[in-house]
């Protein structure tokens, strides 16, 4: 039994870190190694190795881009959160069996490609699309709204892409909530307002912080959402990388691009390390909680 | 001693859970700086009870009036009531000192008056030492005065329990009624405990009221409801008791009986009235029981039976024995210091006998099992 166990947590274990190490290590590492080429025409990338690229990103121009990106990542991050906690409370508050209905109905959309669903958004806020068509059939406005191709619309379709990765995590963490805490709290004399600030709000803050990552950190990067919502313009970290290789043909300096994005996601993992080390401090609440 | 004055009165409360009816009617005043306790078998309403004092459940009918205020539509966190939960329900993310704190807090208490406040209430169930803990680094006793602490704190005017000793283990259980006694006590603030544990009820109370299916079967003092019973449910609920079937079959004067049991006739004293030929259960606390040692040739007026175990329990001797015509009896017997070595053998006859006045006569009802 112990050696056909054994035999399984190989496979399992070897497969995974295979796959991983084929599909994720090796492309990343041919990144890094790009990022340090020369851009040539003919081959794409060549010889000598040096460190231009990294100097390249730090123009103010690559700066400007960083902070929108940044920008834009935390403002559909925060859309996200206010969206999402009550739509997660209310989904807690259900009887169980209708709190897995609602979950499985926010994730079938999954199924479809999410580029097709953005495109989907194209036409609901088009100029000839169903919001400014009926706002101008009632005679709200006389001429069409420009909706697609703003800010407010890559926003809209970061918050929608992304809302599901802020919901799980904090469904999880509202589901996990002692009701008898509630309880204990109105006794002692604490309104609605109260039992949320003091009490709901710090034992969920680990679904909170998980939440924002799992939004923030892909948020940076959908350039789709960005090229399709909101015009050509370089809204999004993801579009300068993506415009480098696909476009420019600048795979050394797109790869630089790549890496530092890489670091800076990695930075806010650590902090997330830091913050979640922190709570449990502050409230006795177990990582293995979720 | 002062008349005592009523504090809190319930009037006419009926819950009702789907097609279950868990309250009907219930009707109770509880004294100002009392130790009441709602005892019963679990399901029988008594936390229901609790709750709608708490505000934490809302009555389907009825009133309930606190210092001769209607305080039935009042929202739990306005009543000036706080309840120590079965599972203690801490604030895992809060100190002990900030648990304690919290009801303070909301209450707006000035914040200088606060740390001298809760100092105060932690020392009182001596946890003073611990104020930095969290909560997941206590026992589960501590954990218990935590929550005492925690409600203590805020002065109400009664402090709800709710089955609070529990999850206790025995010893420390029996520490902590003799501690929650003493802070009654001292704070002269009305308890109402709820317990599903005679023992607790009986040693803490001044006066419990046992509840079945939602109604009341007696209310009175941990005395008056072991020696006198009101029904069977009570007989057996609170503590062992035999019982033996008996008739009527002459009346003595005023409550005095003479009562045919196990072939025998018994003068008994009794709280009904009963005429000739009724039927009644002869009820018997196992400590009641005397036993003497017969031979067998001996004749005896008494009920005669034979020793079918004995268990030696440190402070008493109990013994399982089995009457002629088949009935068993349990007795419990303390040693005493002339005969320390008292035993009894295995099929050793004896005959039993009570003392008069002891007994509880109770008439058959057509509900009771035998």
């Amino acid at each position: 039994m112990i050696v056909r166990g054994d035999v399984f947590r190989f496979l399992a274990i070897g497969l995974a870190s295979s796959w991983l190490t084929l599909f994720v290590f090796f492309p990343n590492v041919l990144v890094v190694i790009t990022s340090f080429l020369t851009r040539d025409p003919a081959a794409t990338v060549a010889l000598p190795v040096n460190a231009d690229s990294y100097l390249r990103t730090m123009d103010v121009l690559y700066i400007e881009v960083l902070w929108n990106s940044i920008k834009m990542a935390v403002l559909a991050t925060v859309c996200c959160l206010l969206v999402g906690y009550p739509f997660a409370m209310a989904v807690a508050s259900l009887p169980k069996r209708w709190q897995a209905i609602v979950l499985f109905f926010m994730i079938v959309p999954f199924w479809t490609n999410s580029l097709v669903r953005t495109y989907a958004i194209q036409f609901i806020l088009g100029n000839q699309g169903i919001i400014n068509k009926s706002l101008l059939a009632i005679g709200v406005i006389d001429a069409p709204l420009q909706l697609l191709y703003t800010p407010f619309a890559v926003i809209l379709g970061l918050c929608y892409i992304l809302i599901p990765f802020m919901v799980l995590p904090l469904y999880s963490s509202l589901e996990k909530l002692d009701p008898r805490l509630q309880f204990a709290a109105r006794d002692l004399g604490a309104n609605a307002f109260y039992r949320f600030v003091k009490v709901t709000l710090p034992l969920t803050s680990p679904g909170i912080i998980a939440g924002c990552l799992m939004v923030l950190l892909p948020a940076m990067g959908m350039f789709y959402i960005s090229d399709l919502l909101g015009g050509a313009k370089n809204l999004l970290l993801g579009n300068v990388i993506k415009t480098q290789f696909l476009n420019t043909r600048d795979w050394p300096f797109g790869s630089a691009f790549s890496v530092m994005l890489m670091l800076l996601l990695g930075l806010m993992l650590w902090l997330y390390y830091r913050a979640s080390k922190f709570v449990n401090r502050q409230g006795g609440i177990h990582d293995s909680n979720f | 001693m002062n008349a005592p004055r009523p504090l809190l009165t319930l009037q006419g409360l009926s819950k009702t859970f789907g097609t279950t009816t868990v309250l009907s009617e219930f009707d109770m005043t509880i004294f100002d700086g009392e130790f009441f306790t709602l005892l019963g078998p679990s399901g029988c309403g008594k936390t229901t009870i609790l709750n709608m004092i708490a505000g934490l459940e809302m009555t389907d009918t009825g009133a309930i009036y606190l210092d001769d205020q209607n305080i039935t539509q009042v929202a739990a966190e306005k009543r000036p009531v706080n309840t120590v939960f079965q599972s203690y329900a801490l604030f895992p993310h809060m100190t002990v000192f900030e648990n304690v704190a919290f009801g303070l807090r909301m209450a707006k208490v000035a914040k200088a008056d606060i740390p001298a406040r809760v100092q105060e209430a932690l020392e009182m169930v001596k946890l003073s030492h611990l104020a930095e803990r969290k909560p997941a680094q206590l026992s589960g006793g501590q954990q218990q005065r935590v929550a005492i602490a925690r409600a203590v704190v805020n002065q109400p005017k009664v402090l709800l329990l709710d089955e609070s000793l529990s999850a206790l283990d025995y010893k420390l259980r029996q520490q902590m009624q003799i501690e929650l006694k003493r802070l009654q006590r001292k704070l002269g603030i009305t308890f109402i405990y709820v317990t599903h544990d005679q023992e607790e009820a009986l040693s803490m109370s001044d006066r419990v009221v046992v509840m079945n299916n939602g109604k009341v079967q007696q209310l009175g003092t941990p005395r008056e409801i072991y020696e006198n019973p009101a029904n069977l449910f009570v007989a057996r609920f609170i503590g062992e008791i035999n019982q033996l079937p008996g008739e009527v079959v002459a009346i003595d004067g005023n409550h005095m009986y003479e009562v045919k049991v196990e072939g025998l006739q018994w003068q008994l004293k009794a709280n009904h009235n009963f005429t000739v030929g009724t039927k009644v259960h002869v009820l018997l606390r196992p400590e009641d029981i005397r036993i003497t040692y017969i031979d067998d040739q001996h004749e005896s007026q008494f009920l005669t039976g034979t020793v079918i175990e004995r268990s030696y329990k440190g402070s008493t001797l109990d013994s399982l024995i089995r009457l002629e015509s088949g009935i068993e009896l349990i007795t419990s017997e303390f040693f005493n210091e002339d005969d320390p070595s008292f035993d009894y053998r295995p099929n050793q006859k004896v005959a039993i006998n009570w003392v008069p006045g002891w007994e509880v006569v109770l008439p058959v009802l057509d509900g009771d099992n035998p």
